[in-house]
């Protein structure tokens, strides 16, 4: 802050709190020339007017309250440049990018002068520091029967994934079910830890309708797609089905030759399995349809930058045991 | 008549003095802030928003979305555990009017770009209770019909280049940047009309410019 605005405030400040005692000092004087206690001629509806004094505890609050000022003014940031004794602050304002700001917490904790914010995280980390250390020595699979682990990951679950997943993570329409078997991207514990950490981005089920030749292609990959379902192939009209397969070919590229899916082909697409009537974006042929006409693209945001590593470790933990209970 | 009473019984007198009283807070506290680096400098990552993200920005504000999510993490740690990093000053100095707000009903939204995806955006919008089933957010159903049009995409523009007049980035002389080229001013909001929105139409919808603003917020610091 320049000198100009640092004295601005400064006068400002020290002069009201100057002018308030001056007020209040002129206020408590009697100017009146009638007693204390007796009328001042001022009478409406049968109420008269005594010239009583302000009270004596609300005068005498009042200039505790501005001595109590001086004090924090002293204390605390309060007058321009002036830092106050404590040399205490909330945050750091004066940052320009999150490197900047590791840069000056590092200064001012050689120099001992942490802002509070900072203080509060160190001590949290003190506090919960060794807990994740713990936890990062052990692998995923071992950390997902962790009974502590586990409580730690399920709040963090409920906190940052229910939103899309749902609290007890078995997904909705567009968002995938965590707790059973059928995996986009794999369901070891590495793969659900990149698909945290790094997010996923479906790119390749774009708007199939014109290269489909239009309506009727759409309809006939739809009844092919449905007919892949054991349960469901012969309440599909098999000749338009018949026709779907031909086309298929252009599909079978993610979602592999039998539709088993992108995983079971060990590539990372995010293609899902057509064939096991686990359906993300609904399986009756009008949602089918719905999908291959206007295309779908899934993502799944990246948690590194959000969350960090140690908590993106326990939530694919915490993940992970949903799907492996045994 | 004493002094006191002078005051206390002239209209006049009264005003100016209260206002005088009144103001010296202001004059303390909002008056410098005008002329100090951390709030006219803006961090290294900020970027103006795009012409989209603009008309979201102000459905943004149509709505009502300030009434119930603010836009500040305070620098508590169990406000950054759960939003992310303290909200900064230099992330605000082109923001007109700013977007704060001071109640959360729902959950604040300085940094809730990146969080999820488009699709939850647009489905949590349409019915949030699709996704969030406790959620007590009233659906918006409307931002899936409304086109937008750029009618006003490029005047909006020229105005926040001369809101933000001395407080954008400099060039490596040192000279002030404009928020907008002149090209970007031309063009703006040119793809509306023929891009497709995330509703399956053809034009985008008002979602889609609420959804790329929601988007874009809080990744200046960085």
């Amino acid at each position: 802050m320049s000198s100009f605005w640092s004295i601005w405030i400064t006068v400002l400040t020290l002069g009201t709190l100057v002018g308030c005692v001056i007020i209040l000092r002129w206020c408590l004087k009697n100017f009146t020339g009638i007693e204390e206690g007796k009328p001042m001629d001022h009478e409406f509806d049968g109420i008269q007017e005594l010239n009583n004094p302000l009270p004596k505890w609300w005068s005498t609050f009042f200039m505790v309250t501005i001595v109590w000022g001086f004090g924090y003014l002293a204390l605390y940031p309060g007058l321009g440049n002036f830092e106050g004794l404590f040399k205490w602050r909330s945050s750091n304002q004066d940052i320009a990018s999150l490197e900047d700001s590791k840069a000056q917490i590092a200064a001012a904790k050689d120099a001992g002068m942490l802002v509070q914010y900072d203080r509060e995280v160190d001590q949290a980390d003190a506090k919960y520091g060794p807990i994740f250390a713990k936890f990062a020595k052990q692998d995923i699979a071992a950390l997902s029967k962790d009974e502590e682990a586990l409580k730690i990951g399920q709040r963090l679950f409920l906190q940052n994934c229910s939103q899309c997943h749902g609290s007890d993570a078995k997904g909705t329409t567009g968002f995938p079910n965590l707790t059973d078997k059928d995996w986009l991207y794999g369901g070891s514990p590495e793969a659900i830890e990149h698909s945290l950490l790094y997010g996923r981005k479906a790119n390749g089920m774009i708007a199939w309708e014109t290269m489909l030749g239009g309506e009727e292609g759409v309809k006939e990959v739809a009844a092919y797609v449905i007919s892949l379902n054991p349960q469901r192939a012969d309440k599909v009209d098999s000749a338009l089905a018949a026709k779907g397969e031909a086309k298929f070919a252009m599909c079978a590229a993610c979602h592999g030759p039998q539709g088993q899916g992108s995983d079971a082909l060990g590539l990372p697409l995010g293609a899902p399995n057509l064939a096991d009537n686990i359906w993300l974006y609904g399986g009756s042929e009008k949602a089918v349809q719905n999908s291959i006409r206007n295309g779908r693209a899934g993502v799944m945001p990246a948690w590194k930058d959000i969350l960090g590593q140690d908590k993106v470790r326990v939530i694919s933990a915490y993940v992970y045991s949903l799907s492996n209970k045994d | 008549m004493n002094r006191h009473e002078k005051v206390e019984k002239h209209v006049g007198w009264f005003f100016i003095i209260t206002i005088m009283a009144i103001s010296i807070g202001g004059l303390v506290e909002i008056t410098p802030l005008f002329f100090q680096k951390e709030t006219t400098t803006p961090v290294d990552s900020l970027r103006p928003y795009t012409a989209l993200e603009m008309e979201g920005r102000d459905i943004y504000i149509r709505e009502g979305c300030n009434n119930c999510h603010s836009q500040m993490i305070r620098p508590f740690r169990a406000e950054t555990e759960r939003y992310g990093h303290y909200s900064v000053a230099g992330e605000s100095v082109w923001e007109h009017p700013f977007l704060w707000g001071s109640k959360r009903t729902g959950p604040d939204l300085a940094r809730v770009g990146g969080r999820y995806s488009d699709d939850w955006h647009y489905a949590h919008l349409m019915d949030p209770r699709s996704v969030v089933p406790e959620s007590n957010m009233p659906s918006y159903p409307w931002l899936g019909e409304n086109k937008i049009s750029n009618e006003l995409s490029a005047k909006k523009m020229e105005l926040f280049n001369g809101l933000t007049k001395n407080r954008t980035h400099k060039d490596e002389n040192g000279n002030f940047l404009p928020l907008y080229s002149s090209d970007e001013i031309a063009n703006a909001g040119k793809e509306f009309a023929t891009s497709k929105s995330i509703t399956g139409k053809e034009g985008l919808r008002e979602i889609d410019a609420l959804i790329a603003y929601l988007q874009s917020l809080g990744h200046a610091l960085k």
